[in-house]
């Protein structure tokens, strides 16, 4: 049973984690991320950064369509664009700017280039709304995809082959295994999170809760919806930049097949299952969208020992699956797994007097 | 305070204002009556940016704003409610009261992804001051934290009328405040119009259907009937304009 949560400061009000049992969450959390970095096997590392990675790019998504109320399908388009970025600026500037600093240097780079790119994608959001800005994003990520297979630029992107990627070197530091980059996800994820949630605890954030929940309303508060608009998608789009530079540094290539419509409907489900509007949803739906792939694959492995055959129509099972899991949710649960979290703590705020 | 000059305003062929021209005088309480679709909520519109006139202006503070969008004209200072509640259901009383300050802060994007330092100093500041001049003022204490959806209308109702406040407004537009209330809510709801307008001197404009409240609170009437202006003037009078009676209750037999 948790009993009375009283402030004597307005400050103290106004701290994300206002009270014990959030404070310990957190800190579980931090204490479990460190163990994992220290005794996790390989596997594990590989699934916890992919995790990290996803995490990051599925907060700029919430941005968007979860706070600002912009239906996006196209937000892979971001995550190429950051990866290239930091692709195309290493193999540019190998020989002028010393290695210790290139990381430094490339991922601020590819976060600016795609938020820019952002802007320019969320011009549409100024006319349109729902179903046709949809389908807008989601054709600015045809285009990018198309413009990144040109030949013409195959000099720089490595076309439809794709292209190798370079190692992050932090001030002399390579990190050349999996472990050590696992630490740099983790740090950036934490910095994404809290970042997210210091946006929408200011005016910045309110705006876009306010454009979402009642346009007009908004504007006659003196929200610009032209400004805070495109303001969003900037900001949403320079976290899946981030996710991307990382992925690009995680993976030894890069294609640009990785980034399509697969991509960008694998973060809508999983800000969809986490809790579209929260903070904590983009946790919750990675970890589930992140491990959907992982059991299917257990579990096919169980039937078949892996058969050929079998591994053959794997990806489309994934695909089902995440499409169930967004008609499921949707139905059941619209407010994600955060509500079902919300409700389990409310329950355990009133036991024994009450349930639910 | 706020001029309208001669402003006509049409849909297709609906004519939905038709010369209107009026002053509401600086901490005073103006009201705009009319049967349905008399055009007061057009007249609403207009003043406050979404409707653009054909013709005539809205002068407000000795400057034409009649080409500024909605946020600008919010900036300048002017606040308003709607008939249908227009709070935002997502979130708790508290922040939609904190929106109503939004043009008066100033933490750009990076400020808000920091928070620590000058965004956290502006929104504590914030906090303070809406606790002690809105939520205080207005009673909300024991709901600042409930979400605005679970709240019973006249609540609502309240709320709005707080997140007005806390822009700060020097021209006030209440459309239909206390419309769908019980006599005991039209009290209160009358009482917090009268409060604000002592408190904080703010020049309020309103449009309402409760004749009662209307003659009870306002110093100045103005009445339209489909778009045109029928009568102005203090309640008294307009009170018994043989032209409004006929308005409202058809020309005597």
């Amino acid at each position: 049973m948790i009993t009375g949560n009283l402030k004597a400061s307005y400050a103290a009000d106004e701290r994300v984690l206002d009270n014990r049992w959030k404070q310990g969450f957190v800190l579980a959390c931090a204490a479990g991320i460190a163990a994992l970095a220290g005794f996790g096997n390989d596997y594990v590392i590989l699934i916890a950064c992919q995790m990290g990675i996803m995490l990051i790019a599925v907060t700029g998504v919430n941005v968007v369509i979860g706070y600002t109320g912009l239906m996006s399908l196209g937000h892979a388009a971001f995550v190429a664009i950051g990866a290239y970025a930091v692709v195309i600026f290493h193999n540019a500037a190998a020989g002028t700017i010393p290695a210790p600093l290139l990381t430094l240097l490339a991922l601020p780079f590819a976060v600016t280039v795609a938020a820019l790119i952002g802007i320019v994608v969320g011009l549409p959001s100024l006319r349109v709304k729902g179903l046709y800005l949809a389908v807008a994003t989601l054709s600015a990520n045809f285009i990018v995809i198309f413009l990144i297979e040109q030949d013409a630029f195959a000099r720089w992107t490595g076309g439809m082959n794709g292209i190798n990627t370079p190692t992050a070197n932090l001030l002399g530091w390579d990190l050349d295994s999996r472990r050590e980059q696992f630490l740099l996800i983790a740090a950036l994820g934490f910095v994404s999170l809290l970042a997210a949630q210091n946006l929408f605890r200011t005016r910045v954030g309110r705006a876009f809760i306010a454009i979402r929940d009642r346009d007009y309303s908004a504007e006659i508060l003196g929200i610009s919806l032209y400004r805070y608009k495109l303001m969003s998608f900037a900001i949403s789009a320079a976290y899946c930049g981030l996710a991307g530079a990382l992925y690009a540094y995680f993976y030894a290539r890069i294609l640009p097949e990785q980034f399509g419509l697969d991509l960008s409907l694998m973060l809508v489900a999983a800000i969809i299952v986490g809790g579209m509007g929260r903070t904590m949803g983009a946790v919750f739906g990675v970890i589930v969208i992140v491990m959907v792939p992982e059991v299917i694959k257990v579990i096919f492995g169980g039937i078949a020992g892996g058969g050929a055959e079998l591994a053959q129509i794997r990806a489309p099972v994934q695909s089902i699956a995440f499409g169930a899991l967004i008609v499921l949710f949707l139905l059941f649960e619209p407010f994600g797994l955060t509500q079902i979290a919300d409700r389990a703590l409310r329950a355990l705020n009133r036991w024994p007097f009450a349930r639910g | 305070m706020l001029s309208v000059r001669d402003l006509y305003l049409s849909f297709g062929g609906i004519k939905a204002l038709q010369g209107v021209s009026f002053d509401a005088a600086p901490g005073q309480i103006t009201a705009i009556i009319g049967p349905n679709g008399a055009g007061k909520t057009s007249l609403f519109n207009a003043v406050s940016g979404f409707y653009r006139p054909e013709r005539g202006q809205v002068i407000f503070d000795g400057e034409d704003i009649g080409a500024l969008r909605p946020d600008r004209r919010a900036a300048l200072g002017i606040a308003r409610t709607f008939q249908n509640i227009a709070l935002f259901r997502g979130m708790s009383v508290l922040d939609n009261i904190k929106l109503g300050a939004h043009t008066r802060l100033d933490a750009g994007v990076f400020d808000a992804l920091l928070y620590f330092g000058r965004a956290r100093a502006e929104e504590l500041a914030l906090r303070r001051e809406i606790e002690e001049r809105v939520i205080d003022f207005l009673e909300l204490d024991l709901i600042r934290k409930a979400p605005v959806s679970a709240l019973p209308y006249g609540l609502q109702k309240r709320v709005e009328l707080g997140r007005a406040l806390a822009m700060r407004p020097r021209l006030l537009l209440l459309d239909e405040p206390v419309a769908g209330m019980n006599r005991e809510e039209t009290a209160d709801m009358a009482r917090f119009i009268l409060d604000v307008q002592e408190e904080f001197d703010t020049t309020i404009l309103l449009v309402e259907h409760d004749m009662h409240l209307v003659m009870d609170i306002c110093a100045h009437v103005v009445v339209l009937n489909f778009g045109q202006q029928i009568a102005a003037g203090p309640p008294e009078a307009v009170r018994r304009d043989a032209g409004v009676i006929e308005a409202y209750l058809g020309a005597a037999a």
